[in-house]
């Protein structure tokens, strides 16, 4: 689990976007037209700022077709923590999503594929027992059908309110890569921001191809408790898809509206 | 080495100290005295059971993290013969923040692996108090293959309070080596046994905890998250950790119940630290019986087990459609 990550995201959205007609752009403050902004896949055209989207919106902008995987499975309240319940319901709210991911399997051009994308309006898109054991069965499901795994990562790690439930969740779905890998299967994370703590600390690192979008925030901890610890300022850029690039961490950096084209040679790669 | 003693801690000591002072001036035979030592040691057997039977979880986390408990340089000198150390990842550079090796025990070669926090202050700096860089899960990685390609188990001693959260540590894939390393232990084909003997934190403990067997020692915990941390979170208040300890659920009888480990290694009286000797018999012990049968399952057996155990973690809720 890592902390919280508000403070140290730079610049941050402070929203989804909204239904009004006109966005404020959280990097460079033009008055942005939504419908506009909504045809450039929500990045500003002026500064090139990423804004936040739903899972819902990944999976639109990556695949052709896709069938949501029901699990019926929902959060539960094992250790009893202080305002998870409330939490969870506002989650639901907020988001419209039943937890923090959702998966399913997918058409991308002519290829089928498993995919799940974490939604980070849900609580973070932390990680508990419900996003886990969800990845796992789709991982599960991509070995088993023998079609690549995909995953777009959003999260801030581990939710706290599960405790070592959480933790292990680590565990259990890095166990079910590695079989995923036994099966020659193939898996492409794509990671955008933020994604850190114990999300990026398994799964989300474990691709055979890990690609990001510009400048989002990847990392293990949080940008502030490596502050507070270390007592120092952190250089620029810290943490961005730029730096894990240049120290070997990604693949490669794509842009968002280069996403699918990316993906689809990725997967002619793979199948052909 | 002076010890240093926790508040709940030190009622107890009196006592001891007291008996022990008595024992010494006036001797066992005294009938004046041995009226009294009964009555003392009476005295001192209820507040120890007092004390002990209902610690709460932080004072379970201050022991857990007390600065005389053993460390795994303690116990490999006490549980192991011929102990060689091996440095370093090949890659980057050596991480004394975890130890690793070979040895045996019994007669029987293991690879051991261990977080190590040091003892004095010059030592502390030198294993950064436990914090392993990602050069630390790499050479525990390492050490854990060449474990496995000639076919030795691996024995592991978590005990840190986290994976160190730097620049350096960033720039060298903090996340990535915890996940390859939780990953690569998910399918190693040797037995793994892993011990946490201290503090359990995090991701920092899962990057070398992932095995067949995970115990946990009575007073020791393992945490998504550091108390302080969460009170940080929940309360902008680090200095309530005591009630985040307790909402957090770390205690080893909890991690039981969540089925999250596999069983408690029991502590000498007060503690690991109260008596080195004890605490390494008992490890060893448990050892020996674990390494005893995991050595006859057959490997594929082995990992396909390992990994359903994980797969299993974790408590939600069915619902209907």
């Amino acid at each position: 689990m890592w902390f919280k990550t508000k403070k140290g995201i730079k610049p941050a959205p402070k929203r989804e976007v909204p239904n009004g007609l006109w966005l404020k752009c959280n990097g460079c403050g033009e008055i942005l037209y939504n419908k506009e902004l909504a045809k450039n896949l929500w990045i500003c055209e002026k500064c090139n700022y990423y804004f936040r989207i739903s899972s819902k919106k990944y999976i639109e902008i990556l695949t052709d077709e896709f069938t949501l995987k029901e699990d019926l499975i929902e959060s539960d309240d094992p250790l009893e923590f202080k305002d998870y319940t409330e939490k969870l319901k506002s989650g639901k709210e907020r988001s419209g999503a039943k937890d923090a991911i959702i998966t399913g399997e997918a058409k991308i051009g002519k290829h089928r594929v498993a995919i799940g994308a974490m939604e980070f309006k849900f609580m973070g898109g932390s990680m508990g027992s419900v996003v886990g054991e969800k990845i796992k069965r789709i991982i599960n499901l991509a070995e088993k059908e023998h079609i690549p795994f995909i995953l777009v990562g959003a999260s801030g790690g581990a939710r706290m309110q599960e405790g070592i439930l959480s933790l292990m969740q680590m565990a259990k779905t890095s166990g079910a890569l590695a079989r995923l890998g036994e099966a020659k299967v193939p898996y492409i994370s794509i990671l955008t921001n933020p994604t850190t703590g114990g999300v990026m600390a398994s799964y989300a690192s474990l691709g055979d191809i890990v690609i990001a979008e510009p400048n989002a925030l990847l990392g293990f901890a949080g940008p502030r408790v490596i502050k507070q610890t270390i007592k120092q300022d952190l250089p620029e850029g810290f943490q961005r898809s730029e730096f894990l690039l240049e120290h070997g961490f990604l693949d490669a950096i794509v842009e968002r509206k280069e996403l699918k084209t990316t993906l689809i040679k990725i997967l002619d790669f793979f199948n052909s | 080495m002076s010890p240093i003693w926790l508040e709940f801690e030190r009622p107890i000591i009196e006592l001891e100290r007291k008996i022990e002072e008595l024992h010494i001036i006036t001797g066992e035979d005294n009938l004046q005295t041995k009226e009294k030592l009964t009555e003392l040691k009476t005295e001192l057997t209820k507040l120890k059971e007092d004390t002990y039977s209902n610690l709460t979880p932080w004072q379970r986390v201050q022991l857990a993290r007390h600065p005389d408990r053993p460390y795994t340089s303690d116990y490999i000198k006490l549980i192991f013969d011929d102990f060689l150390e091996l440095h370093g990842d090949r890659h980057f550079r050596d991480d004394p923040a975890i130890i690793t090796g070979i040895g045996k025990i019994n007669g029987k070669s293991v690879v051991l692996i261990g977080s190590e926090k040091g003892r004095k202050t010059k030592d502390r700096i030198y294993h950064n108090f436990g914090m392993a860089h990602p050069e630390g899960y790499r050479k525990a990685l390492r050490v854990m293959k060449l474990g496995e390609k000639f076919n030795k188990p691996i024995i592991i001693f978590i005990d840190t309070s986290a994976a160190y959260p730097g620049i350096g540590a960033e720039e060298r894939g903090q996340a990535q080596a915890i996940a390859e390393n939780i990953k690569a232990m998910s399918t190693l084909k040797v037995p793994i046994l892993i011990m946490i003997t201290g503090e359990g934190g995090s991701g920092g403990a899962l990057g070398i905890g992932v095995g067949d067997v995970v115990l946990v020692q009575e007073y020791a915990f393992y945490s998504v998250i550091p108390p302080e941390a969460c009170a940080a979170i929940l309360w902008k208040d680090a200095s309530r950790a005591p009630e985040a300890a307790k909402s957090l659920k770390l205690t080893s009888k909890k991690l039981l119940e969540f089925k999250v480990i596999d069983g408690i290694i029991e502590e000498p009286d007060g503690g690991t630290h109260r008596d080195f000797k004890k605490a390494a018999t008992i490890l060893k012990e448990t050892i020996l019986k674990h390494l005893n049968y995991l050595s006859d399952i057959p490997t594929n057996v082995l990992v396909e087990k390992r990994i359903e155990k994980f797969a299993n973690m974790g408590i939600y809720k069915k619902i209907k459609s």
